[in-house]
């Protein structure tokens, strides 16, 4: 027995090896489907930890220096062009100005009638600005490594942004550094939903690196280049955030429509992303304008069950069917602000409109984006749901909408 | 075109190489953090793997089964580390591949680029092959093999070993 291993000891030792690695393996896929991938087991989070905190620091140094570098290039050239810049800057800015009048106005209308349904909005109302300064490496593993850590209040499942769109959700935290997982990992999964026809699915990511829209039935229409949000529904990115846009749909071998999605955000080519540390969720029917005060009256009136009025002959079903929503209708009239905010993807947009604040500064760049001031708070004040009776009739949706 | 030749020797004739502590530690490290920060620029980077070129070189020029196997092992499970995957997956195909690489150094001679460009083509596939099924079987994941991205992927790695080698090379110190 003891000439064998002897003569085959090269040969034992891989057979060794290659053991402890598969039974070390083994516990590990057993415990992520004890715990379903909620947790990490000490061991491996202890190797983990060790090795990212002997890379990370290697990587930050690379991604500073070449920053540096970049950065002197990019300075000469910005101040050649920065006369032509500025006046076609100062262009664009008239030009928004005159969009931005419209959709103040589209917004408005917007919130009357989420007041007018109860909906409850979602804002991000944090965010931090990350750097990132690595990747997994591997074609079968599509993490990003972010210069945010624990220390910076990162945890685990907040929301990966940037301007463009979603890019994942951060997975494992560590002391200075975080491990992202991209929204084209084969094992990632977000709620989705199609702008314009409103379907709902879920997100996947392919072996490929490809993003998949799954659960749409076969039998419903999808068209190419209609953009697909996120619906809320995975209580990790808030409603309404743009995920990229139909490439292709074609019937699959089961019961589901085969939705190919681009990503909106460019996923192969990241430097710095927001991650999202705080979702608000408000009540438009609650919020006040600035410098008015919502009556405990008032909320008070809001929440008891009023008497519903009789309905017009053509009154449309929805306008009668909402507790309450006879007295936000009738009042509903309030012109708008023109700094009405939308919601998530304005909020959104409002944080990463530009390059994240400050990430080269060292500091985390907390963004907080403008509150909302929702048409509709003027109505609370005016016309609580407990007085039905002297609310105009809420008759038809036009009233509402005006 | 380089000429292949692999050349059938004794166990004698060929010279074994050894390195130095530090670039034992600081190369399969420089090639781990070089493989993970490269693709935040340049995505199609990861195409290369250069810890497994630089578990290839170590094994076949150390020509020991034991000391490729168990750098195979470390750069594999480092390599996993830095996934959001189980550890192990690398460690096991690296092992493989660190094995297999210093028993054909005992074997035939490694020195020339062709033979250097066939073998890590070879052992590219090799690794690819055993991760699979690892990753299939043990794992559990969704994998696809995908043969002709594979392939491209074994002549790229392969054409860049050849680079890699020669640079280090430079490091080689004989016994």
């Amino acid at each position: 027995m003891e000439s064998f291993f002897s003569r085959y000891r090269n040969a034992s030792l891989l057979v060794l090896v290659l053991v402890a690695q598969v039974v070390g393996l083994g516990t590990q896929v057993k415990k992520r489907n004890d715990t379903a991938g909620k947790s990490e087991t000490g061991g491996t989070r202890l190797i983990r930890l060790w090795v990212v905190d002997a890379i990370t620091p290697v990587e930050k140094f690379f991604v500073g220096g070449f920053h540096g570098i970049r950065n002197i290039g990019k300075n000469y050239f910005y101040l050649r062009g920065v006369r032509q810049e500025n006046r076609e800057l100062k262009a664009e800015v008239d030009r928004l100005r005159i969009e931005r009048v419209r959709l103040s106005e589209d917004a408005a209308q917007a919130h009357r009638l989420q007041a007018l349904l109860g909906f409850k909005e979602q804002f991000v109302s944090q965010t931090i600005a990350a750097q990132v300064i690595g990747t997994s490496g591997s074609d079968q593993s599509h993490v990003l490594y972010i210069d945010r850590g624990s220390s910076d209040g990162i945890k685990p499942d907040m929301a990966v942004i940037t301007a463009a769109g979603v890019v994942g959700k951060v997975l494992r935290v560590f002391h200075s550094s975080s491990q992202v997982l991209l929204i084209n990992d084969s094992s990632s999964g977000v709620g989705a939903i199609l702008e314009s026809s409103r379907l709902q699915g879920i997100l996947q990511g392919t072996a490929a690196g490809e993003v998949t829209l799954k659960y749409v039935m076969s039998d419903e229409k999808v068209q190419p280049g209609e953009p697909v949000l996120t619906s809320g529904g995975d209580r990790i990115f808030p409603k309404g955030l743009p995920i990229g846009v139909v490439q292709a749909a074609n019937p699959g071998s089961d019961l589901f429509l085969n939705i190919r999605v681009k990503p909106a955000a460019n996923l192969s080519r990241l430097e710095e992303v927001l991650v999202v540390t705080s979702i608000a969720e408000t009540d438009p029917r609650l919020q006040a304008a600035p410098g008015q005060q919502i009556r405990a009256a008032d909320i008070l009136a809001e929440r008891l069950p009023s008497v519903p009025p009789k309905p017009a002959p053509a009154a449309p079903k929805s306008a009668t069917a909402v507790p309450g929503g006879t007295a936000s209708a009738g009042t509903a009239g309030a012109p708008a602000t023109a700094e009405t905010s939308t919601g998530a993807a304005a909020s959104s947009g409002a944080t990463t409109g530009g390059k994240p604040a400050d990430s080269s500064a060292g500091k985390p760049a907390v963004v907080k984006p403008a509150v909302s001031k929702p048409a509709a708070a003027d109505a609370q004040k005016a016309k609580p749901a407990a007085k039905p009776a002297s609310a105009p009739p809420p008759a038809t949706g036009e009233d509402v909408s005006r | 075109m380089s000429d292949v030749t692999i050349v059938r020797t004794s166990r004698e004739e060929i010279e074994v190489y050894r390195f130095g502590p530090i670039i034992s530690i600081v190369v399969p490290l420089l090639a781990l953090v070089i493989q993970a920060f490269v693709p935040v620029r340049f995505r199609s980077f990861a195409v290369l793997d250069l810890p497994l070129l630089v578990t290839i070189f170590f094994a076949v020029t150390r020509r020991s089964q034991v000391a490729g196997l168990m750098t195979g092992a470390i750069i594999g499970l480092v390599q996993d580390a830095l996934t959001h995957q189980a550890i192990g997956l690398y460690g096991i195909a690296k092992t493989v591949v660190g094995y297999g690489a210093s028993s054909l150094g005992v074997k035939i001679d490694v020195e020339n680029p062709g033979t250097r460009l066939l073998v890590t083509t070879g052992f590219y596939l090799v690794h690819q092959a055993v991760y699979f099924l690892v990753a299939r079987n043990i794992a559990g994941l969704a994998l696809e093999w995908l043969w002709g991205r594979t392939l491209v992927a074994a002549l790229l790695n392969g054409v860049a070993s050849i680079i890699l080698f020669a640079i280090l090379d430079r490091f080689k110190r004989g016994t």
